[in-house]
């Protein structure tokens, strides 16, 4: 028998779970959406995957040892803020610029603060924001048609209302342009040509499974529901901030973002377009930078629902996912601070 | 209590200290061979006396059966539990007696029997339940009489049927207990759970049972008090686990207090050679021993043996947020925010946000995939708090004498 016994402080078993497994459990789940942008926009598509995951890797590996600090490239953390970072990206982008998108991630946007776990603001979607302050003009226009599909998601031959944009650019265009007194009443029939088009269930049928414009991974729907539901039954994420920031979005958006006044928008149509389902179950529910009390983490939906609408609705841009989730990751330590649970036979203090 | 001494089984060797406190007897009949400070289970050492066994078993003239339990009195039942030296034998070892005389302003309308126990492992109270369930039942009994209750329920988790029959089967007639099958959920057999379980009560934070007019006992407990009423005999005795996979075979025993843990071990086919980690009851609450030359004392309800493949010595990683600490917590805390709190030593904070309501279950900690130390931290988060509040005890006294 051995000499000496181990001693420490209960508990003396523990759940066979680590970061490395939660980590991997994302990248499996994201695989079907990865197989899904290859399909839609080609090999080109991979190539950006694995160069993002592979800068990430890289700079983490780096500077973890410039700080002497344990090199922990394998957690598989870098490796997810790889694969999000190429999915918030266009197709059709130059091959460098995902790579400085995720040397910035991960440097500027994690390793500064300490590595993981420390960070205040999700990686990937810091490093979207850098990409898209730096060079506008290829982070919204650079994309591709989509294999099986169109670009605009439109079946329409012949309108020339827009080119080269996103279902959510052509939406926010015709919307702007039925609601503008000055449009000529031709432009206002074809708008509402395109708005109906939009609305089939053709095109619905184009963005529930991706065979459309938009952002490497995040144009399906389902395939990127099928890794979340993985998720879920993983305990990996869980339902509050999700549902919370896609039922705020389809309720605000239906009031507010039809063309011909209140309760006239799409809501199907704004679930599915864009990057919210993208952004709801992978990007939201980043574990670093959203809150661990259940009401903070129903406020934190509620708020990054709230700011999506408002910038599709009115800001400078026709999508608001990733600005939204990095307010609201800016929020998230005065939410927690606030919505600390109600402890096990607290008694409310009579004020 | 001098070296030469003889005793013999349930002479008083140690008075108690006061209110809170209960005496201690002598387990076997011999003289005494050492008095002096030795390992405690607990951790460090502690004053002890070494009794050295004649093999005779003679029983000290104060143990005596009674036949007149069925018309004692509260107060006189109360004094029995007390003089025989009991304690709660769920592991907390909080002397009985002071559970059974609330202030008159704490009503107490329903007694619980603690048969949950829910740590993994531990099987002392299951069997003590399947083995003496009448006794079990009459000792209870006697414990809802001693505080003029006339409710009582027996909660036992429905992965031991069998218990739940056996003690079903041994209610007393016309005795209002009822038995009740709970949920199968850690930490079910904490107090404050037990009761929120059973009764829909929720304890105060920072208040007791009696606050909401309850009184928990674990099982032992009642076995003890009804031998110790009927049969006069004190707390010499109680019902241990000793298992894990390097033990031979595991088993339960009823050791004499006092047994040294290594011959418990010799009993249950000794150990292979493979041994990481000793602990002292179960594997979540548990305290972890650096020698076997330990006795088994009145809260040890298992010894419990983990070789090297079921212990993790990774170092801990960063806290990632993942919240599930803050969904495993029974009691609603935030175990993550706590840590980081005591970490930096902000102990008001920690406080402030419920460190003291920490009833170490340890399910934070079991959850958590970075390996935080939670509880470590926890436990010495409390002492730092303990002690800031002696500090300022101290402080005032000072004020007051000048």
């Amino acid at each position: 028998m051995s000499d000496h016994f181990i001693v420490s402080a209960s508990p003396h078993v523990r759940q066979n779970t680590s970061i490395q497994k939660v980590m991997f459990g994302v990248v499996i789940a994201l695989v079907p959406a990865v197989v899904g942008s290859v399909y839609f926009y080609g090999l080109r598509a991979l190539l950006l995957i694995l160069l993002s995951c592979l800068a990430a890797l890289v700079t983490e590996g780096v500077i973890q040892r410039l700080r002497g600090v344990p090199v922990t490239m394998g957690d598989g953390s870098a490796l997810v803020t790889g694969i999000l970072l190429a999915f918030n990206i266009p197709p059709g982008v130059p091959w460098w610029m995902p790579v400085v998108g995720s040397v910035f991630a991960i440097a500027i946007g994690k390793q500064v603060f300490g590595g993981v776990g420390y960070n205040p603001l999700n990686p990937a979607l810091l490093g979207r924001a850098f990409l898209l302050a730096s060079w506008p003009v290829q982070m919204t226009t650079a994309w591709l048609p989509s294999h099986g599909g169109t670009l605009s998601g439109l079946t329409l031959k012949g309108v020339d209302v827009v080119t080269q944009a996103t279902p959510l650019a052509v939406m926010r265009k015709v919307t702007e342009i039925i609601g503008d007194p000055n449009s000529t009443t031709h432009q206002i029939v074809q708008a509402r040509e395109v708005l109906a088009d939009l609305g089939s269930s053709e095109s619905i049928a184009n963005l529930f499974t991706g065979a459309v414009g938009g952002c490497i991974g995040e144009t399906s729907a389902i395939l990127l529901l099928i890794g979340a539901a993985y998720l879920m039954y993983k305990h990996y994420i869980e339902w509050r901030i999700p549902s919370t920031y896609i039922l705020t979005v389809v309720i605000l958006m239906w009031v507010f973002g039809g063309p011909s006044g209140l309760f006239t928008g799409n809501a199907l149509f704004h679930f599915l377009a864009g990057g919210l389902i993208l952004g709801a179950f992978y990007m939201a529910t980043d574990m670093v930078t959203s809150p661990v009390s259940p009401r903070g983490m129903i406020i934190f939906g509620v708020g990054c629902g709230v700011l999506t609408s408002v910038i599709r609705l009115i800001g400078g841009y026709p999508e608001g996912v990733s600005y939204s989730i990095l307010l609201m990751n800016v929020a998230t330590p005065l939410i927690d601070r606030h919505t600390r649970p109600k402890k096990f036979g607290e008694v409310k203090k009579s004020g | 209590m001098k070296v030469g001494d003889e005793v013999k089984v349930g002479t008083v060797i140690g008075e108690a200290a006061g209110f809170v406190s209960v005496p201690v007897h002598a387990s076997i009949s011999g003289r005494v061979t050492a008095v002096g400070r030795f390992p405690h289970p607990l951790g460090g050492e502690h004053q002890a006396i070494v009794i050295e066994g004649d093999g005779e078993d003679s029983w000290d003239e104060s143990v005596v059966p009674r036949d007149n339990v069925d018309s004692l009195g509260s107060r006189e039942l109360i004094d029995i539990i007390r003089d025989a030296g009991i304690v709660g034998l769920g592991g907390a070892a909080f002397p009985t007696h002071v559970k059974l005389s609330p202030p008159d302003s704490k009503p107490i309308d329903t007694v619980i029997l603690n048969g949950a126990e829910c740590e993994p492992w531990l099987t002392a109270d299951h069997r003590l339940m399947l083995e003496r369930p009448a006794d079990v039942m009459r000792g209870f009994h006697l414990i809802m009489r001693a505080l003029g209750c006339e409710r009582g329920f027996v909660g036992i988790e429905s992965n031991k049927l069998d218990a739940v029959q056996a003690m079903k089967a041994a209610i007393p007639a016309d005795s209002g207990i009822r038995v009740v099958a709970l949920q199968v959920k850690y930490p079910q057999g904490a107090e404050k759970q037990l009761i929120d379980s059973i009764l829909r009560r929720k304890v105060p934070a920072g208040g007791l049972p009696m606050d909401v007019g309850v009184v928990v006992q674990n099982v032992g407990t009642a076995l003890a008090v009804y031998e110790a009423c009927h049969e006069g005999t004190p707390l010499v005795r109680r019902v241990v686990t000793v298992t894990g996979n390097p033990v031979g075979s595991p088993s339960n025993f009823r050791p004499r207090i006092g047994t040294m843990v290594a011959s418990l071990v010799e009993q249950a086919g000794g150990l292979s050679d493979d041994v990481s980690k000793v602990i002292s009851g179960g594997p979540m609450m548990g305290m972890a021993q650096f020698t076997l030359d330990v006795p088994v004392i009145k809260g040890m309800s298992g010894v419990l043996f983990l070789g090297p493949g079921e212990i993790d010595t990774r170092p801990p990683d960063p806290c990632i947020r993942c919240g599930h600490c803050v969904h495993s917590c029974p009691m609603k805390l935030l175990p993550t925010t706590i840590e980081k709190y005591v970490m930096v030593e902000a102990i008001d904070k920690a406080v402030e946000i419920g460190l003291n309501d920490c009833i170490e279950c340890g399910s934070c900690a079991y959850v958590c995939p970075s390996r935080r130390r939670l509880v470590h931290q926890f436990k010495y988060g409390k002492y730092l708090a303990a002690e800031l509040r002696k500090k300022a005890a101290e402080r005032s006294e000072k004020e007051k004498a000048s």
